[in-house]
Protein backbone atom coordinates (compact mmCIF):
# COMPACT_ATOMS: atom_id res chain seq x y z
CA UNK A 1 0.00 0.00 0.00
CA UNK A 2 2.79 2.40 0.91
CA UNK A 3 4.39 1.56 -2.37
CA UNK A 4 1.17 2.34 -4.18
CA UNK A 5 0.84 5.75 -2.54
CA UNK A 6 4.43 6.43 -3.38
CA UNK A 7 3.83 5.56 -7.02
CA UNK A 8 0.79 7.77 -7.14
CA UNK A 9 2.56 10.74 -5.64
CA UNK A 10 5.42 10.18 -8.00
CA UNK A 11 3.10 10.07 -11.00
CA UNK A 12 1.25 13.18 -9.92
CA UNK A 13 4.42 15.07 -9.14
CA UNK A 14 4.72 16.88 -12.47
CA UNK A 15 1.11 18.02 -12.24
CA UNK A 16 1.53 19.28 -8.72
CA UNK A 17 4.71 21.11 -9.53
CA UNK A 18 3.33 22.61 -12.68
CA UNK A 19 0.16 23.61 -10.88
CA UNK A 20 2.26 25.60 -8.49
CA UNK A 21 4.22 27.44 -11.09
CA UNK A 22 1.33 28.00 -13.46
CA UNK A 23 -1.24 29.86 -11.45
CA UNK A 24 -4.32 31.07 -13.32
CA UNK A 25 -3.19 34.21 -15.03
CA UNK A 26 -6.22 36.39 -14.54
CA UNK A 27 -6.24 35.92 -10.81
CA UNK A 28 -6.40 39.21 -9.00
CA UNK A 29 -3.05 40.88 -8.83
CA UNK A 30 -1.33 39.70 -5.70
CA UNK A 31 0.96 42.09 -3.93
CA UNK A 32 2.84 41.03 -0.90
CA UNK A 33 3.79 44.62 -0.40
CA UNK A 34 1.81 46.54 2.17
CA UNK A 35 2.41 49.66 0.18
CA UNK A 36 -1.08 50.82 -0.65
CA UNK A 37 0.11 53.33 -3.26
CA UNK A 38 1.51 50.39 -5.20
CA UNK A 39 -1.84 48.66 -4.97
CA UNK A 40 -3.77 51.67 -6.15
CA UNK A 41 -1.31 52.27 -8.99
CA UNK A 42 -1.80 48.68 -10.10
CA UNK A 43 -5.57 49.06 -9.88
CA UNK A 44 -5.49 52.22 -11.98
CA UNK A 45 -3.08 50.56 -14.36
CA UNK A 46 -5.47 47.69 -14.92
CA UNK A 47 -8.10 50.14 -16.13
CA UNK A 48 -5.64 51.69 -18.60
CA UNK A 49 -4.54 48.23 -19.71
CA UNK A 50 -8.11 47.09 -20.35
CA UNK A 51 -8.84 50.16 -22.40
CA UNK A 52 -5.63 50.58 -24.39
CA UNK A 53 -3.51 47.44 -24.35
CA UNK A 54 -5.78 44.45 -23.88
CA UNK A 55 -7.01 43.98 -27.43
CA UNK A 56 -3.50 43.27 -28.69
CA UNK A 57 -1.64 41.98 -25.64
CA UNK A 58 -4.66 39.99 -24.41
CA UNK A 59 -6.38 39.74 -21.07
CA UNK A 60 -3.68 37.45 -19.66
CA UNK A 61 -0.70 39.21 -21.24
CA UNK A 62 -0.13 36.27 -23.57
CA UNK A 63 -0.09 38.36 -26.76
CA UNK A 64 -0.82 36.98 -30.22
CA UNK A 65 1.52 34.47 -31.86
CA UNK A 66 3.71 36.10 -34.55
CA UNK A 67 2.01 39.46 -34.13
CA UNK A 68 1.80 41.01 -30.68
CA UNK A 69 4.45 40.09 -28.10
CA UNK A 70 3.55 38.49 -24.79
CA UNK A 71 4.19 40.43 -21.60
CA UNK A 72 4.71 37.39 -19.41
CA UNK A 73 8.14 37.29 -17.84
CA UNK A 74 9.98 38.70 -20.83
CA UNK A 75 13.18 40.71 -20.73
CA UNK A 76 11.14 43.67 -21.95
CA UNK A 77 8.56 43.67 -19.21
CA UNK A 78 10.92 42.82 -16.38
CA UNK A 79 14.02 44.57 -17.68
CA UNK A 80 15.01 48.20 -18.17
CA UNK A 81 12.26 50.60 -17.20
CA UNK A 82 13.75 53.18 -19.56
CA UNK A 83 13.31 50.88 -22.55
CA UNK A 84 9.82 49.97 -21.44
CA UNK A 85 8.71 53.58 -21.01
CA UNK A 86 10.20 54.49 -24.39
CA UNK A 87 8.34 51.58 -25.95
CA UNK A 88 5.04 53.03 -24.76
CA UNK A 89 5.93 56.59 -25.78
CA UNK A 90 7.34 55.74 -29.20
CA UNK A 91 5.49 52.57 -30.09
CA UNK A 92 7.10 49.93 -32.24
CA UNK A 93 7.18 49.14 -35.93
CA UNK A 94 9.95 46.62 -36.12
CA UNK A 95 10.39 43.00 -35.33
CA UNK A 96 10.62 42.11 -31.66
CA UNK A 97 12.29 38.84 -30.80
CA UNK A 98 11.48 36.91 -27.65
CA UNK A 99 12.85 33.44 -27.05
CA UNK A 100 13.30 32.75 -30.76
CA UNK A 101 9.82 33.91 -31.74
CA UNK A 102 9.35 37.13 -33.66
CA UNK A 103 6.48 39.56 -33.28
CA UNK A 104 5.99 42.16 -35.94
CA UNK A 105 2.71 44.00 -35.62
CA UNK A 106 2.74 47.78 -35.32
CA UNK A 107 2.32 49.26 -31.86
CA UNK A 108 1.10 52.85 -32.02
CA UNK A 109 2.96 55.44 -29.95
CA UNK A 110 0.93 56.17 -26.83
CA UNK A 111 2.39 59.52 -25.91
CA UNK A 112 -1.06 60.98 -25.36
CA UNK A 113 -1.29 58.97 -22.16
CA UNK A 114 -0.36 61.00 -19.08
CA UNK A 115 2.77 60.27 -17.06
CA UNK A 116 0.50 58.89 -14.36
CA UNK A 117 -1.29 56.56 -16.78
CA UNK A 118 1.97 55.24 -18.20
CA UNK A 119 3.44 54.72 -14.73
CA UNK A 120 0.27 52.93 -13.62
CA UNK A 121 -0.09 50.68 -16.62
CA UNK A 122 3.56 49.65 -16.56
CA UNK A 123 3.37 49.01 -12.83
CA UNK A 124 0.30 46.87 -13.49
CA UNK A 125 2.06 44.92 -16.26
CA UNK A 126 5.19 44.43 -14.16
CA UNK A 127 3.08 43.02 -11.34
CA UNK A 128 0.60 40.90 -13.28
CA UNK A 129 0.59 37.78 -15.44
CA UNK A 130 3.15 36.16 -13.16
CA UNK A 131 5.46 39.18 -13.30
CA UNK A 132 7.02 40.61 -10.16
CA UNK A 133 9.10 43.73 -10.65
CA UNK A 134 9.45 47.17 -9.19
CA UNK A 135 6.87 49.87 -9.80
CA UNK A 136 7.30 52.55 -12.45
CA UNK A 137 6.96 56.03 -11.02
CA UNK A 138 5.54 59.18 -12.51
CA UNK A 139 8.94 60.86 -12.05
CA UNK A 140 10.61 58.13 -14.11
CA UNK A 141 8.11 58.52 -16.93
CA UNK A 142 8.46 62.29 -16.81
CA UNK A 143 12.26 62.09 -17.04
CA UNK A 144 12.21 59.65 -19.96
CA UNK A 145 9.53 61.63 -21.77
CA UNK A 146 11.67 64.77 -21.51
CA UNK A 147 14.52 62.90 -23.21
CA UNK A 148 12.36 61.21 -25.83
CA UNK A 149 11.39 63.19 -28.83
CA UNK B 1 -3.37 -5.05 -8.92
CA UNK B 2 -3.95 -4.54 -12.62
CA UNK B 3 -7.31 -2.99 -11.88
CA UNK B 4 -5.78 -0.60 -9.40
CA UNK B 5 -3.15 0.46 -11.82
CA UNK B 6 -5.81 1.20 -14.40
CA UNK B 7 -7.58 3.28 -11.78
CA UNK B 8 -4.44 5.29 -11.09
CA UNK B 9 -3.97 6.04 -14.73
CA UNK B 10 -7.57 7.17 -14.96
CA UNK B 11 -7.14 9.56 -12.04
CA UNK B 12 -3.87 10.75 -13.45
CA UNK B 13 -5.27 11.53 -16.88
CA UNK B 14 -8.28 13.22 -15.30
CA UNK B 15 -6.06 15.56 -13.31
CA UNK B 16 -3.81 16.12 -16.26
CA UNK B 17 -6.71 17.21 -18.44
CA UNK B 18 -8.18 19.32 -15.63
CA UNK B 19 -4.95 21.15 -15.02
CA UNK B 20 -3.54 21.64 -18.48
CA UNK B 21 -6.48 21.28 -20.84
CA UNK B 22 -6.21 18.81 -23.64
CA UNK B 23 -2.93 17.60 -25.00
CA UNK B 24 -2.63 17.96 -28.79
CA UNK B 25 -3.27 14.25 -29.34
CA UNK B 26 -6.46 14.37 -27.30
CA UNK B 27 -8.01 17.04 -29.48
CA UNK B 28 -10.87 15.67 -31.53
CA UNK B 29 -11.79 17.29 -34.82
CA UNK B 30 -15.55 17.32 -35.37
CA UNK B 31 -16.73 16.54 -38.89
CA UNK B 32 -20.09 15.93 -40.58
CA UNK B 33 -21.42 12.35 -40.49
CA UNK B 34 -19.55 9.96 -42.75
CA UNK B 35 -16.24 11.84 -42.61
CA UNK B 36 -13.15 10.60 -40.80
CA UNK B 37 -9.71 12.03 -40.30
CA UNK B 38 -6.19 10.90 -39.75
CA UNK B 39 -3.22 12.88 -38.43
CA UNK B 40 -0.55 12.62 -41.13
CA UNK B 41 1.93 15.15 -39.78
CA UNK B 42 2.85 16.41 -36.31
CA UNK B 43 5.13 18.99 -34.76
CA UNK B 44 6.36 20.25 -38.13
CA UNK B 45 6.57 23.80 -36.73
CA UNK B 46 4.51 26.53 -38.40
CA UNK B 47 2.81 24.64 -41.20
CA UNK B 48 1.29 27.20 -43.55
CA UNK B 49 0.02 26.26 -47.01
CA UNK B 50 0.04 22.75 -48.37
CA UNK B 51 -0.18 20.99 -51.72
CA UNK B 52 -0.46 17.31 -52.58
CA UNK B 53 1.17 15.98 -55.74
CA UNK B 54 -0.57 13.52 -58.08
CA UNK B 55 1.49 10.68 -56.58
CA UNK B 56 0.32 11.52 -53.06
CA UNK B 57 3.45 13.35 -51.86
CA UNK B 58 2.53 16.12 -49.44
CA UNK B 59 4.45 19.42 -49.56
CA UNK B 60 4.06 21.91 -46.72
CA UNK B 61 5.48 25.41 -46.56
CA UNK B 62 6.77 26.40 -43.16
CA UNK B 63 6.69 29.97 -41.90
CA UNK B 64 10.35 29.64 -40.92
CA UNK B 65 13.24 27.31 -41.55
CA UNK B 66 13.28 24.45 -39.06
CA UNK B 67 15.45 21.35 -38.92
CA UNK B 68 17.15 22.22 -42.16
CA UNK B 69 14.29 23.33 -44.36
CA UNK B 70 11.46 25.73 -44.99
CA UNK B 71 9.57 23.13 -47.02
CA UNK B 72 8.63 19.71 -45.65
CA UNK B 73 7.72 16.76 -47.84
CA UNK B 74 5.81 13.86 -46.35
CA UNK B 75 5.77 10.64 -48.35
CA UNK B 76 4.11 7.28 -47.91
CA UNK B 77 6.69 5.05 -49.58
CA UNK B 78 4.93 1.67 -49.37
CA UNK B 79 1.33 2.79 -49.77
CA UNK B 80 0.18 1.61 -46.34
CA UNK B 81 -1.39 4.98 -45.57
CA UNK B 82 1.36 5.99 -43.15
CA UNK B 83 4.04 8.59 -43.72
CA UNK B 84 7.42 6.89 -43.64
CA UNK B 85 9.64 9.46 -45.30
CA UNK B 86 10.04 13.09 -44.23
CA UNK B 87 12.45 15.35 -46.09
CA UNK B 88 13.12 19.06 -45.81
CA UNK B 89 14.59 21.62 -48.18
CA UNK B 90 14.45 25.31 -49.09
CA UNK B 91 16.38 27.81 -46.95
CA UNK B 92 13.55 30.32 -46.53
CA UNK B 93 10.38 30.62 -44.50
CA UNK B 94 7.12 31.60 -46.17
CA UNK B 95 3.52 30.67 -46.77
CA UNK B 96 2.65 29.91 -50.40
CA UNK B 97 3.04 26.56 -52.14
CA UNK B 98 1.54 25.12 -55.32
CA UNK B 99 2.14 22.52 -58.03
CA UNK B 100 1.46 23.16 -61.69
CA UNK B 101 2.64 21.60 -64.95
CA UNK B 102 5.50 19.64 -63.42
CA UNK B 103 6.81 22.36 -61.13
CA UNK B 104 6.61 22.95 -57.41
CA UNK B 105 6.21 26.65 -56.58
CA UNK B 106 6.92 28.10 -53.11
CA UNK B 107 7.21 31.58 -51.67
CA UNK B 108 9.31 33.44 -49.18
CA UNK B 109 7.92 36.79 -48.04
CA UNK B 110 9.65 38.54 -50.94
CA UNK B 111 10.18 35.91 -53.67
CA UNK B 112 8.49 33.15 -55.60
CA UNK B 113 10.65 30.09 -56.31
CA UNK B 114 10.02 26.99 -58.32
CA UNK B 115 11.55 23.53 -58.54
CA UNK B 116 11.25 21.19 -61.49
CA UNK B 117 9.67 17.88 -60.53
CA UNK B 118 11.68 15.12 -62.16
CA UNK B 119 9.92 11.78 -61.70
CA UNK B 120 8.12 13.40 -58.79
CA UNK B 121 11.37 14.48 -57.17
CA UNK B 122 11.84 18.22 -56.83
CA UNK B 123 15.18 19.41 -58.19
CA UNK B 124 16.06 21.04 -54.90
CA UNK B 125 19.57 22.00 -55.94
CA UNK B 126 18.33 24.23 -58.75
CA UNK B 127 15.52 26.44 -57.54
CA UNK B 128 14.53 29.11 -60.06
CA UNK B 129 13.50 32.55 -58.87
CA UNK B 130 10.32 33.42 -60.72
CA UNK B 131 9.46 36.65 -58.91
CA UNK B 132 11.70 38.75 -56.68
CA UNK B 133 11.77 41.99 -54.76
CA UNK B 134 8.19 41.99 -53.52
CA UNK B 135 7.27 44.30 -50.69
CA UNK B 136 7.19 42.72 -47.24
CA UNK B 137 6.47 44.97 -44.30
CA UNK B 138 6.07 44.11 -40.66
CA UNK B 139 2.52 42.95 -41.07
CA UNK B 140 0.63 41.05 -43.76
CA UNK B 141 4.01 40.13 -45.22
CA UNK B 142 3.30 36.56 -46.31
CA UNK B 143 2.80 35.73 -49.97
CA UNK B 144 0.16 33.27 -51.12
CA UNK B 145 0.04 31.87 -54.64
CA UNK B 146 -2.21 30.10 -57.09
CA UNK B 147 -1.96 29.40 -60.82
CA UNK B 148 -4.50 29.48 -63.63
CA UNK B 149 -4.58 27.23 -66.70
CA UNK B 150 -3.13 29.94 -68.92
CA UNK B 151 0.45 30.10 -67.71
CA UNK B 152 -0.03 32.74 -65.03
CA UNK B 153 0.76 32.78 -61.34
CA UNK B 154 -1.08 35.06 -58.89
CA UNK B 155 0.68 36.43 -55.82
CA UNK B 156 -1.00 38.21 -52.93
CA UNK B 157 0.85 41.24 -51.59
CA UNK B 158 -0.70 42.36 -48.31
CA UNK B 159 -0.60 45.99 -47.26
CA UNK B 160 1.76 46.66 -44.35
CA UNK B 161 -0.92 48.68 -42.62
CA UNK B 162 -4.32 48.48 -41.01
CA UNK B 163 -6.15 51.23 -42.85
CA UNK B 164 -3.36 53.22 -44.53
CA UNK B 165 -3.40 55.80 -41.77
CA UNK B 166 -0.73 58.47 -41.61
CA UNK B 167 0.35 56.76 -38.39
CA UNK B 168 -0.55 53.11 -38.50
CA UNK B 169 -3.03 51.94 -35.86
CA UNK B 170 -3.18 55.29 -34.11
CA UNK B 171 -6.79 55.98 -33.23
CA UNK B 172 -7.97 59.11 -34.96
CA UNK B 173 -5.00 59.36 -37.33
CA UNK B 174 -6.36 60.25 -40.78
CA UNK B 175 -6.17 57.86 -43.70
CA UNK B 176 -3.83 58.75 -46.55
CA UNK B 177 -5.72 59.68 -49.69
CA UNK B 178 -4.76 58.39 -52.13
CA UNK B 179 -3.15 55.55 -50.23
CA UNK B 180 0.44 55.25 -51.56
CA UNK B 181 0.72 51.64 -50.40
CA UNK B 182 -1.61 50.51 -53.17
CA UNK B 183 1.14 50.93 -55.75
CA UNK B 184 3.07 47.94 -54.50
CA UNK B 185 0.77 46.20 -52.05
CA UNK B 186 -2.83 45.81 -51.00
CA UNK B 187 -3.67 43.61 -53.93
CA UNK B 188 -2.96 40.54 -56.03
CA UNK B 189 -0.37 40.59 -58.78
CA UNK B 190 -0.22 38.42 -61.87
CA UNK B 191 3.10 37.14 -63.25
CA UNK B 192 4.17 34.60 -65.86
CA UNK B 193 4.50 31.18 -64.29
CA UNK B 194 7.57 30.22 -66.32
CA UNK B 195 9.62 33.41 -66.61
CA UNK B 196 12.62 33.92 -64.35
CA UNK B 197 13.52 36.96 -62.26
CA UNK B 198 10.35 38.96 -62.70
CA UNK B 199 9.66 41.95 -60.49
CA UNK B 200 6.87 44.50 -60.18
CA UNK B 201 7.41 45.96 -63.64
CA UNK B 202 6.93 42.54 -65.24
CA UNK B 203 3.67 41.89 -63.44
CA UNK B 204 0.14 43.21 -63.59
CA UNK B 205 -1.74 44.52 -60.59
CA UNK B 206 -4.58 42.07 -61.17
CA UNK B 207 -6.75 43.13 -58.24
CA UNK B 208 -6.44 46.04 -55.85
CA UNK B 209 -8.06 47.41 -52.69
CA UNK B 210 -7.39 44.19 -50.79
CA UNK B 211 -5.87 44.74 -47.37
CA UNK B 212 -4.49 41.27 -46.95
CA UNK B 213 -5.58 38.07 -48.65
CA UNK B 214 -4.03 34.83 -47.46
CA UNK B 215 -6.49 32.21 -48.72
CA UNK B 216 -6.27 32.15 -52.51
CA UNK B 217 -7.44 29.73 -55.22
CA UNK B 218 -8.13 29.63 -58.91
CA UNK B 219 -11.64 28.32 -59.48
CA UNK B 220 -11.48 26.12 -62.57
CA UNK B 221 -15.29 25.97 -62.79
CA UNK B 222 -15.64 29.73 -63.24
CA UNK B 223 -12.11 30.29 -64.56
CA UNK B 224 -11.71 33.17 -62.11
CA UNK B 225 -9.53 34.04 -59.14
CA UNK B 226 -10.95 33.87 -55.60
CA UNK B 227 -9.31 35.36 -52.52
CA UNK B 228 -10.12 35.57 -48.83
CA UNK B 229 -9.57 39.02 -47.37
CA UNK B 230 -8.63 39.70 -43.75
CA UNK B 231 -10.68 42.74 -42.82
CA UNK B 232 -9.35 45.69 -40.89
CA UNK B 233 -8.97 45.91 -37.11
CA UNK B 234 -9.77 48.57 -34.59
CA UNK B 235 -13.28 49.75 -35.44
CA UNK B 236 -14.04 49.50 -31.72
CA UNK B 237 -11.80 52.54 -31.20
CA UNK B 238 -14.44 54.67 -32.89
CA UNK B 239 -17.43 55.59 -30.80
CA UNK B 240 -20.08 54.65 -33.36
CA UNK B 241 -19.08 51.02 -33.15
CA UNK B 242 -19.89 49.50 -29.77
CA UNK B 243 -17.96 46.33 -28.86
CA UNK B 244 -20.97 44.15 -29.55
CA UNK B 245 -20.88 45.23 -33.22
CA UNK B 246 -17.19 45.86 -33.81
CA UNK B 247 -16.26 42.34 -32.79
CA UNK B 248 -18.20 41.17 -35.84
CA UNK B 249 -17.11 43.99 -38.19
CA UNK B 250 -15.93 44.21 -40.81
CA UNK B 251 -16.83 40.99 -42.58
CA UNK B 252 -14.09 38.63 -43.61
CA UNK B 253 -14.71 38.52 -47.34
CA UNK B 254 -14.59 35.98 -50.10
CA UNK B 255 -13.70 38.01 -53.20
CA UNK B 256 -14.04 36.99 -56.81
CA UNK B 257 -11.83 38.78 -59.32
CA UNK B 258 -13.74 38.61 -62.57
CA UNK B 259 -11.53 40.97 -64.54
CA UNK B 260 -8.06 42.44 -64.25
CA UNK B 261 -8.10 45.65 -62.24
CA UNK B 262 -11.05 44.83 -59.98
CA UNK B 263 -11.04 47.11 -56.94
CA UNK B 264 -12.36 45.94 -53.59
CA UNK B 265 -12.07 49.27 -51.78
CA UNK B 266 -9.39 49.00 -49.08
CA UNK B 267 -8.35 51.24 -47.35
CA UNK B 268 -11.27 53.57 -48.01
CA UNK B 269 -14.02 51.04 -47.46
CA UNK B 270 -15.01 48.03 -45.45
CA UNK B 271 -17.88 45.60 -45.90
CA UNK B 272 -20.62 45.89 -43.31
CA UNK B 273 -22.39 42.55 -43.55
CA UNK B 274 -25.29 43.73 -41.41
CA UNK B 275 -26.39 46.21 -44.04
CA UNK B 276 -24.87 44.34 -46.99
CA UNK B 277 -22.80 47.27 -48.26
CA UNK B 278 -19.27 48.57 -48.50
CA UNK B 279 -19.16 51.69 -46.34
CA UNK B 280 -16.55 54.38 -45.71
CA UNK B 281 -13.88 53.70 -43.14
CA UNK B 282 -13.80 56.15 -40.21
CA UNK B 283 -10.26 57.22 -41.22
CA UNK B 284 -11.82 58.53 -44.44
CA UNK B 285 -14.79 60.25 -42.87
CA UNK B 286 -17.06 57.24 -42.44
CA UNK B 287 -19.55 56.85 -39.64
CA UNK B 288 -20.70 53.23 -39.98
CA UNK B 289 -23.37 54.04 -42.57
CA UNK B 290 -22.05 56.47 -45.16
CA UNK B 291 -21.30 54.76 -48.48
CA UNK B 292 -19.84 57.60 -50.57
CA UNK B 293 -17.07 56.47 -52.93
CA UNK B 294 -17.53 52.88 -51.71
CA UNK B 295 -20.48 52.49 -54.05
CA UNK B 296 -17.82 51.71 -56.67
CA UNK B 297 -15.96 49.14 -54.58
CA UNK B 298 -16.64 45.56 -55.50
CA UNK B 299 -18.66 43.60 -52.95
CA UNK B 300 -17.71 40.13 -51.72
CA UNK B 301 -19.45 36.98 -52.95
CA UNK B 302 -19.57 35.64 -49.38
CA UNK B 303 -19.27 37.54 -46.09
CA UNK B 304 -18.12 35.83 -42.89
CA UNK B 305 -18.06 37.19 -39.34
CA UNK B 306 -15.21 39.58 -38.57
CA UNK B 307 -11.68 38.80 -37.41
CA UNK B 308 -11.81 35.03 -38.02
CA UNK B 309 -8.77 35.31 -40.32
CA UNK B 310 -9.36 33.13 -43.39
CA UNK B 311 -5.95 31.70 -44.25
CA UNK B 312 -6.79 28.89 -46.65
CA UNK B 313 -9.15 28.54 -49.63
CA UNK B 314 -9.80 25.48 -51.77
CA UNK B 315 -12.36 24.77 -54.44
CA UNK B 316 -13.17 21.10 -54.22
CA UNK B 317 -12.90 19.34 -57.56
CA UNK B 318 -12.79 15.74 -56.33
CA UNK B 319 -15.50 13.10 -56.40
CA UNK B 320 -14.76 11.32 -53.11
CA UNK B 321 -16.93 13.71 -51.07
CA UNK B 322 -20.73 13.73 -51.53
CA UNK B 323 -22.33 15.66 -54.36
CA UNK B 324 -23.01 18.80 -52.30
CA UNK B 325 -19.29 19.45 -51.84
CA UNK B 326 -18.35 19.35 -55.51
CA UNK B 327 -17.16 22.68 -56.87
CA UNK B 328 -17.85 24.22 -53.46
CA UNK B 329 -15.31 26.15 -51.41
CA UNK B 330 -13.56 25.11 -48.23
CA UNK B 331 -12.14 27.93 -46.14
CA UNK B 332 -9.62 27.42 -43.31
CA UNK B 333 -10.01 30.04 -40.60
CA UNK B 334 -7.02 30.74 -38.39
CA UNK B 335 -9.19 32.10 -35.56
CA UNK B 336 -9.50 35.58 -34.16
CA UNK B 337 -7.32 37.58 -31.78
CA UNK B 338 -9.07 40.93 -31.56
CA UNK B 339 -12.57 40.19 -30.39
CA UNK B 340 -11.84 41.14 -26.76
CA UNK B 341 -13.72 41.71 -24.50
CA UNK B 342 -15.76 38.95 -26.11
CA UNK B 343 -14.26 35.49 -26.51
CA UNK B 344 -12.18 34.58 -29.53
CA UNK B 345 -13.65 32.39 -32.24
CA UNK B 346 -13.24 30.93 -35.68
CA UNK B 347 -10.66 28.16 -35.32
CA UNK B 348 -12.39 26.05 -37.94
CA UNK B 349 -12.80 24.96 -41.56
CA UNK B 350 -15.94 26.27 -43.24
CA UNK B 351 -17.70 25.14 -46.39
CA UNK B 352 -19.62 27.21 -48.93
CA UNK B 353 -21.75 25.31 -51.47
CA UNK B 354 -21.52 26.56 -55.06
CA UNK B 355 -23.78 26.02 -58.05
CA UNK B 356 -23.09 27.39 -61.51
CA UNK B 357 -20.15 29.37 -60.17
CA UNK B 358 -22.13 31.18 -57.48
CA UNK B 359 -22.59 30.44 -53.79
CA UNK B 360 -25.81 28.41 -53.57
CA UNK B 361 -26.42 28.50 -49.83
CA UNK B 362 -25.19 29.77 -46.50
CA UNK B 363 -21.71 28.90 -45.33
CA UNK B 364 -21.49 26.19 -42.72
CA UNK B 365 -18.91 24.77 -40.35
CA UNK B 366 -17.27 21.71 -41.89
CA UNK B 367 -14.52 20.92 -39.39
CA UNK B 368 -14.33 22.27 -35.88
CA UNK B 369 -12.70 21.60 -32.54
CA UNK B 370 -9.16 22.61 -33.55
CA UNK B 371 -8.83 24.99 -30.61
CA UNK B 372 -9.21 22.09 -28.18
CA UNK B 373 -11.74 23.98 -26.09
CA UNK B 374 -14.98 25.76 -26.70
CA UNK B 375 -14.43 29.09 -24.99
CA UNK B 376 -11.21 30.97 -25.59
CA UNK B 377 -10.27 34.34 -24.16
CA UNK B 378 -7.04 34.53 -26.15
CA UNK B 379 -5.66 33.00 -29.35
CA UNK B 380 -2.74 31.57 -27.41
CA UNK B 381 -5.18 29.19 -25.74
CA UNK B 382 -5.97 27.53 -29.06
CA UNK B 383 -4.14 24.23 -29.40
CA UNK B 384 -4.38 24.24 -33.19
CA UNK B 385 -4.98 27.02 -35.68
CA UNK B 386 -6.08 25.91 -39.17
CA UNK B 387 -4.12 27.53 -41.99
CA UNK B 388 -3.75 25.69 -45.29
CA UNK B 389 -5.93 23.42 -47.41
CA UNK B 390 -5.18 20.95 -50.18
CA UNK B 391 -6.92 18.22 -52.09
CA UNK B 392 -5.27 14.84 -52.52
CA UNK B 393 -5.37 12.81 -55.74
CA UNK B 394 -8.04 10.56 -54.17
CA UNK B 395 -10.21 13.55 -53.30
CA UNK B 396 -9.29 13.68 -49.61
CA UNK B 397 -9.00 17.09 -47.98
CA UNK B 398 -5.81 18.08 -46.13
CA UNK B 399 -5.70 20.74 -43.43
CA UNK B 400 -2.57 22.23 -41.84
CA UNK B 401 -2.12 23.91 -38.46
CA UNK B 402 0.53 26.55 -37.88
CA UNK B 403 0.45 26.52 -34.08
CA UNK B 404 1.89 23.02 -33.57
CA UNK B 405 2.51 21.92 -37.13
CA UNK B 406 -0.14 19.23 -37.41
CA UNK B 407 -1.58 18.01 -40.70
CA UNK B 408 -4.90 16.18 -41.02
CA UNK B 409 -6.24 14.15 -43.89
CA UNK B 410 -10.03 14.17 -44.03
CA UNK B 411 -11.81 11.44 -45.99
CA UNK B 412 -15.38 10.43 -46.66
CA UNK B 413 -16.37 6.84 -46.13
CA UNK B 414 -20.02 7.23 -45.19
CA UNK B 415 -22.88 5.78 -47.07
Amino acid sequence: MIMRVFVMVFLLMPCLLKAQTKKPLMKKVVTTSTNSSLKTSIARGQIVYSKICLTCHQVDGSGVPNMNPPLIRTKWTLGSKTVLIQQVLKGSSGKVEIDGDTFSNTMPPLKTLTDQQIADVLTYVRNSFGNKASAVTVAEVKAIRAKTK
Amino acid sequence: MKKHFFFFILILSFFYTKLFGQSPDQVKINLPAGFTYQVVGKNLDRARHIVVNSNGDIYIKLARVRRGGGIVRLRDKNGDGKIDDTTRFGNYGGTGIAIKNGYLYATSNTEVYRYKLINNEPDIDHPEIIVKGLLAGNQHETKSITLDNNGNIYVTIGAPSNACQLQDRVTGAPGQDPCPLLEKAGGIWQFKADKKDQSYEDGIRYATGIRNAVGLDWNTATNTLFAMQHGRDGLQDYHFYPDSISVELPAEEMLEVTKAGDNFGWPYCFYNQFIGKKVLNPEYGGDAKTVGRCADAKAPVVAFPGHMAPNGLLFYTGTQFPEKYRNGAFVAFHGSWNRAPLEQKGFLVAFVPFKNGKPSGDWEIFANGFAGKEHLATPGQAIFRPCGLAQGPDGSLYVTDDAKGYVWKISYNGK
